[in-house]
């Protein structure tokens, strides 16, 4: 300590100035941590937080449509009925008009069987577009497909495209890949042997009829070409490839500016259309206007579900704040002891308690039973109890109260229990002990379980699937159902985005709150 | 005073002999209502009352003579109505009332409450007791009729004239041999045991390296990082569902086309790792609550005696924080287990696991083996929660924090 005197920074003892080496050693721990973090969080980022987030941007809608494609995988009929929520009539329309287009392609079909009748075989179709090269359009449609039909693409399609003819036939390419995808997928049949859709020889037809690709065909030398070529030589007797006089024969609301303005509205890249939906509103070509009243089912359920939510909240304070009283102020041992009776119901499975449910609330169930035995309810006028939502408020009170015992629990422990027993030596009545004294000081108990019971009840989806009938279900049952039976993603998406910001608010309050590592399971 | 020496009895003719009369009266209102008389049993039950009491209060027998007798008296009066159900209600009502008779006239309510309360005081201590008493009811009975039924021979889903009068052409375990061997019930049972652990292993480990991170003094962003590794928990599971529909549906495909793997296997990874996500927030918590006890000076004395990180983490750290390790690993297991809508959505017919076979048996055919497995699943959360108990005692233990 010899250098006391020395002007300058402090150094360490290598002879790095003090503060450098300082914040390399932070920086280094900082790294370390980082490190140590990173695997878990890109994992929950990638398969967690992207995906929702993805999700979020379908609700402003993507809709793309290959119409012939759509008419075979039976998908047609549900963009209509996607549509039909904002113009009836629409999926009607759809739904004929899908089968009128096969008789459109069949005219075509004829027109090649005239001019080769190898033209209508599969073989001939197989060699002209099988091939390398095409893999990229082939993906595409293969993605189109299972977007449409949700089906799970195998590994072997026994075909793969050819690039060259893609380029030579565009609409023909793709009408054809759509076709053989369908077939090895759906149908799971060889592609090599069977004939084409009616669809692909109208697409064929409409390649054909370019002049340029007609001169193409003429150069083109691969498998087929001789009977592209005789079909080349008689384009003459073809029928004319106006398509838009094809719709107009089959229903004149295609050529009606009214539709494809919907279609305009909804098949942009983006669209706010769901989220009006979702809020009972409804996006027209002419602007934002609030539904009939009886449409508005959306703002309804989301009133029921918050409605709901809160009084499961308020009875779960109710029943859990005498109960956390009595654990925190036991001596330990019988405390731990009843601590279980709290945990047995946490720890036992959802089904198991929502089918215990099931079995005590139904009309010919336990509850109904005892009545009926005692005499207070006539055996043919049982309470009805399940399939509404009293019985969706009774079973999920009961699940999500150790939610609620917990944290009351954990920070009534805190309070030390001389503080009740001084405001009663200074002379307060047993209430205002409690209730100027205690009660105060376990507020942030009963912020921190109102606060978790609450986030956890607006997405319940099981419970109120199986006891909650039509009165009962909550908003994620509307979602499954948009999801999984009517298939209106994008407003299901809507839907869930509307949900999920209601729960992070949520979660930021209790974050603010109580602290996201304060939230504590188990006592 | 007289209450040191000799217990403390309250007067019988203003207090003792009225609520028992009261207590029985009420019985007897409710055994008369199943008779179509109330009123008739009301006043029959209060005379009953009174007589009971009085003969516990001025006869000089025991107290387990005078219980039991009670208990006899009233169950052969419910065996005059002929049936196991009476016998029952009969015994169950002879030993509450000889219990309340009891506890009332030697002065029992009075035991767990300071000298000098008063009668209101000590009444709503009482009342406060039974309150939370109805409370814990409310809590576990819902789980005993699932428990009871599961033995019923019958195919339906209510009780049986025979099994309410214990017979026993009313009970049979064939809904556990159902369970046990359909292909049915097997199947889903081997996917949730291929699944839980699998998914249980991948969030404890990286969960547990990320608490370890998280918990050191210095790290950026502390607090985005834990809301972000909670939310799973946070997210409403529907929306989790939907989310890793879209995400893993057409990464599934890629990946069978691409690398040519066979689709059950893939439909089991995705599964997999959907649950291993919705897991992590269980290990995160309780890890880190354990890491809070955690005294580092430990980590530097072994690393200042020349052990390296890792076997610093395994032979310091990781004997200390594992009973948090372990019970973060059964949240995360039992969450997994119990998990049905990202299944429903994630996987495909071949990954059907024990809740998602209990959910459509619940919603379309409604069969008693759902029952059996229930219950099962009782008897597997109890002993998942006899575990978890343990492990946080023996971890209060080292850390010195409860006497055990």
């Amino acid at each position: 300590m010899s250098e006391t005197t020395q002007s300058g920074p402090m150094l360490s003892a290598d002879g790095v100035p003090l503060k450098t080496s300082l914040a390399r050693a932070l920086r280094r721990q900082k790294i370390r941590a980082l490190l140590l973090i990173s695997p878990l969080l890109a994992f929950v980022l990638i398969t967690f937080i992207i995906p929702i987030a993805s999700m979020l941007f379908r609700s402003v809608g993507v809709l793309y449509l290959d119409m012939y494609r759509a008419v075979e995988a039976k998908a047609h009929t549900r963009l209509g009925s996607r549509l039909n929520y904002e113009q009836s009539g629409i999926s009607s329309l759809f739904r004929t008009s899908g089968r009128k287009l096969e008789d459109v392609g069949e005219d075509f079909e004829d027109f090649f069987k005239d001019a080769d009748s190898g033209m209508v075989k599969g073989p001939f179709w197989h060699g002209l577009m099988q091939g390398e090269g095409g893999e990229d359009l082939l993906n595409d449609r293969l993605g189109l497909l299972t977007d449409l039909t949700s089906l799970e693409a195998s590994s072997d399609l026994g075909f793969t495209l050819s690039g060259e003819t893609a380029a030579l036939l565009p609409w023909a390419a793709r009408a054809y890949a759509d076709w053989a995808l369908f077939t090895a997928i759906v149908d799971e049949d060889d592609v090599s042997k069977k004939k084409p859709w009616a669809g692909v020889y109208a697409a064929l037809a409409l390649d054909l009829a370019d002049p340029a690709t007609q001169s193409a065909v003429a150069a083109y030398s691969g498998s087929g070409a001789a009977e592209l070529q005789a079909a080349v030589a008689n384009i003459a007797d073809m029928p004319a490839t106006e398509f838009r006089a094809y719709f107009e024969d089959i229903d004149d609301k295609w050529v009606s500016g009214e539709t494809w303005a919907l279609l305009k509205v909804f098949g942009s890249q983006y669209t706010s259309g769901y989220f009006l939906n979702a809020v009972d509103m409804k996006l027209t070509p002419d602007g934002i206007e609030q539904r009939p009243d009886n449409e508005r089912l959306y703002l309804k359920l989301f009133n029921r579900t918050l409605i709901m939510s809160m009084i499961i909240t308020v009875s779960c304070i109710l029943l859990g704040y005498p109960v956390a009283w009595l654990l925190a102020n036991l001596p330990m041992r019988s405390a731990n002891v009843l601590m279980i009776l709290v945990l047995l119901p946490f720890w036992t499975s959802l089904l198991v308690r929502t089918s215990a449910w099931k079995v005590l609330l139904q009309q010919q169930g336990v509850i109904n039973d005892i009545f009926v035995w005692l005499g207070f309810v006539a055996d043919d006028a049982r309470l009805v109890m399940m399939n509404n939502s009293t019985g969706t408020i009774i079973a999920m009170t009961h699940i999500l109260l150790p939610f609620m015992i917990l944290p009351l629990y954990s920070v009534m422990k805190t309070i030390p229990p001389s503080y009740l027993r001084a405001a009663k030596s200074l002379g307060a009545t047993n209430w205002t002990a409690f209730w100027r004294v205690y009660f105060p000081q376990s507020v942030p108990g009963i912020g921190a379980g109102s606060i978790l019971v609450f986030i956890l009840a607006i997405g319940y989806y099981i419970t109120p699937e199986i006891v909650g009938g039509t009165d009962g279900v909550f908003i994620s049952n509307r979602i499954a159902y948009h999801i999984s039976s009517s298939l209106n993603w994008g407003l299901a998406a809507a839907l869930g985005t509307i949900l999920l910001a209601v729960v992070m608010l949520l979660y930021w309050l209790y974050d603010r709150i109580v602290g996201i590592d304060n939230v504590k399971l188990g006592g | 005073m007289a209450s040191t020496t000799q217990e403390f009895r309250p007067p019988f003719a203003t207090f003792t002999a009225p609520l028992s009369a009261l207590l029985a009266a009420l019985f007897g209102f409710v055994v008369g209502n199943a008779y179509g008389e109330p009123w008739i049993g009301f006043v029959m039950g209060g005379v009953l009352g009174a007589i009971i009491a009085f003969a516990i209060d001025k006869l000089p027998f025991g107290r387990t003579q005078s219980r039991l007798g009670t208990i006899v008296i009233l169950g052969l009066a419910g065996l005059m109505t002929g049936s196991a159900g009476g016998v029952v209600s009969g015994v169950l009502i002879g030993a509450v009332l000889s219990w309340f008779i009891y506890w009332l006239d030697r002065g029992e309510y009075r035991k767990n409450v300071p000298l000098y309360y008063t009668a209101g005081q000590t009444l709503w201590h009482n009342a406060f007791m039974l309150i939370c008493g109805l409370i814990f009811f409310f809590l576990i009975a819902p789980l005993l009729p699932v428990m009871w039924l599961s033995f019923n021979a019958q195919d339906f889903f209510t009780f049986t004239p025979e099994m309410l009068n214990f017979e026993a052409a009313g009970y049979s375990l064939k809904h556990y041999r159902n369970f046990l061997t359909t292909e049915e019930w097997m199947i889903p049972l081997k996917n949730s045991l291929i699944i839980a652990p699998i998914a249980t292993v991948i969030s404890v480990s990286l969960g547990t390296l990320a608490a370890i991170g998280l918990s050191q003094s210095h790290v950026p962003a502390r607090r985005a990082i834990m809301a972000i590794l909670i939310s799973p928990m946070i997210v409403p599971l529907i929306i989790s569902a939907t989310g890793m529909f879209f995400f893993y549906a057409p990464l599934g495909n890629w990946i069978e086309l691409n690398l040519g793997l066979s689709q059950t296997f893939v439909g089991y990874v995705k599964v997999i790792l959907a649950h291993a996500v919705l897991g992590v927030p269980f290990v995160i918590i309780t890890v880190t609550a354990t890491l809070v006890g955690f005294d580092n000076s430990l980590t530097r004395a072994a690393a200042n005696m020349g052990a390296n990180p890792v076997t610093t983490f395994f032979r310091v750290q990781m004997p200390l924080i594992l009973p948090g390790v372990i019970s973060g690993g059964l949240f995360a297991f039992i969450t997994s287990f119990d998990e049905v809508v990202v299944v429903l959505f994630v996987g495909s017919a071949r990954q059907q696991t024990l809740p998602w076979q209990m959910f459509t048996g619940l919603r379309e055919q409604i069969s008693p083996t759902i029952l059996a497995a229930a219950t099962i699943l009782v008897v597997i959360s109890i002993m998942l929660l006899t575990t978890v108990e343990l492990l946080r005692r023996r971890s209060e233990r080292l850390r010195g924090m409860s006497p055990g």
